[in-house]
């Protein structure tokens, strides 16, 4: 079995992506790491949905003395306050995303076709849906960015010619960030920009269902 | 002199009846979710229920410190008390048990999903007097099935429609006797929003106070929209 980038690793990756002063949402999953990855002498503002603005790190397992029930994330996890940090009712935190204030937000995936559209809320009509505030990022944030592995538990492609799921949005995604993969979502295409390293251009290609572009300048990732 | 406290929840939920339409404006934690009014209306039993709100049973432990474990929406449903939910949230979260998941997955409830942003604007447009508002959210998928779509400046809007219900339960931190309402943190979220939109608006608060104590610059919602205040039972 070759190796791939673990979590935190695309976690760390999809960090690089963010400006100093950005303000961004972080999904669950993968994309709640983020926060604990941010560059050195980058100041991010992390938006939840739940009306937070600003807030800092999750709470580790023994920092749990100092949670306050009144400062949580969307997911229920106890935050640090930080210098500089608002509170705004449910509306507010939504006029934010869907008028467009926000520079990023970071995702997690079922499927992203060639053309950018997401999956990520519902597999089937049979199990309870789970949407929350993904289709309002998706279409609010100037840019999403998703995280994820690049192949299903079953090793089927994630990344797929049309969604087979029921659909977050249309054409939003602007870059994923997989186990294997950095592509962007162009005009013309999927790119692939950088790749895990240890693996071949080919091998990528054979787990990723569109034709994938290669950059001219492809590198491997790098922190 | 305004005087808006009930003595007890109980008495704040006594005529909510069967088939009453109920907003809550819970989230995660203790101190966000109405624990009392919950606890009352599962107890006087009113059924076939219709809520609204965005954690309608996730099961009282998001939010909560280790072990620990709050009243949420989830005991009504519990109970047998609710036909529908309408809401953003219908799984699990966090891979623990939901009472919501169990009922949909079961038959027992209609879910009715909507975008959180959508579901929280519906909501506002409610208390608003709004008779309904173009978004972009939800464009191309399921969400926009059976609504009327307008094209604005090029770009592609589905029409969303105002959310009103009969009764709203919140938590705030402090109230003053006229029904002013201050909120702390994140535990504000929807409350000011279901607080607007319902015909009586109850609310559990940690603290009353006497109308004058409360800054008017820091009111949150002003006592115009609420009807009843309780204390609360538990410590913070």
């Amino acid at each position: 079995m070759k190796v791939r980038l673990d979590r935190e690793v695309i976690a760390m990756r999809a960090g690089k992506e963010l400006l100093d002063g950005w303000v961004v949402n972080l999904g669950f999953g993968i994309p709640a790491l983020v926060c604990n990855y941010v560059p050195k002498g980058k100041t991010i503002i992390n938006h939840s949905e739940n009306g937070i603005i600003g807030y800092g790190s999750i709470l580790a397992e023994d920092e749990l003395d100092r949670a306050d029930y009144d400062l949580v994330d969307n997911g229920g996890h106890f935050l640090t306050p930080l210098p500089g940090m608002c509170i705004v009712d449910g509306a507010e935190a939504f006029v934010m995303v869907r008028g467009g204030h926000l520079d990023a937000t970071i995702l997690g995936a079922l499927q992203v076709s060639e053309r950018g559209d997401l999956a990520n809320w519902m597999t089937s009509e049979r199990e309870a849906p789970t949407l929350g505030g993904a289709m309002d990022m998706a279409v609010g944030a100037k840019m999403t960015i998703i995280t994820m592995e690049h192949t299903t538990t079953r090793g089927e492609p994630k990344i797929v010619k049309r969604c087979t799921y029921p659909l977050t949005a249309k054409e939003c995604v602007d870059l994923i960030i997989t186990d294997l993969a950095v592509i962007d979502v162009t005009e013309n295409g999927l790119v692939l920009r950088e790749k895990c390293p240890g693996w071949t251009v080919e091998e990528i290609q054979a787990l990723t269902e569109p034709r994938l572009i290669v950059a001219k300048d492809l590198k491997e990732i790098e922190l | 002199m305004i005087n808006k406290v009930f003595p007890s929840a109980d008495a704040a939920v006594a005529d909510i009846p069967d088939e009453a339409s109920v907003m809550i404006g819970a989230y995660m934690g203790p101190t966000t979710t109405p624990q009392n009014l919950i606890l009352a209306l599962r107890n006087r039993g009113a059924r076939e229920l219709t809520l609204v709100g965005v954690n309608l049973g996730l099961g009282g432990m998001l939010g909560a410190k280790p072990g620990g474990r709050y009243i949420d929406p989830g005991i009504l449903l519990e109970n047998k008390q609710v036909k529908k939910c309408i809401t953003s949230w219908a799984g699990k979260l966090g891979g623990q048990a939901a009472p919501l998941e169990k009922a949909y997955l079961s038959g027992e409830v209609e879910v009715e999903i909507v975008p959180m942003g959508t579901l929280l604007e519906r909501i506002r447009a409610g208390g608003a007097g709004i008779g309904g508002f173009y978004t972009p959210v939800g464009m191309g998928t399921l969400i926009e099935v059976g609504k009327e779509k307008k094209i604005i400046n090029g770009k592609e809007y589905i029409l969303e429609l105002p959310l009103r219900a009969d009764f709203a339960l919140l938590k705030a931190y402090k109230a003053d006797k006229m029904g002013n309402l201050v909120y702390r943190g994140t535990s504000r979220y929807n409350c000011p929003l279901v607080a607007t939109a319902a015909r009586v608006t109850i609310a559990e608060v940690y603290e009353i106070v006497e109308p004058g104590e409360l800054d008017p610059d820091v009111i949150h919602t002003p006592g115009v929209y609420v009807n009843r205040i309780v204390k609360v039972t538990e410590e913070r």
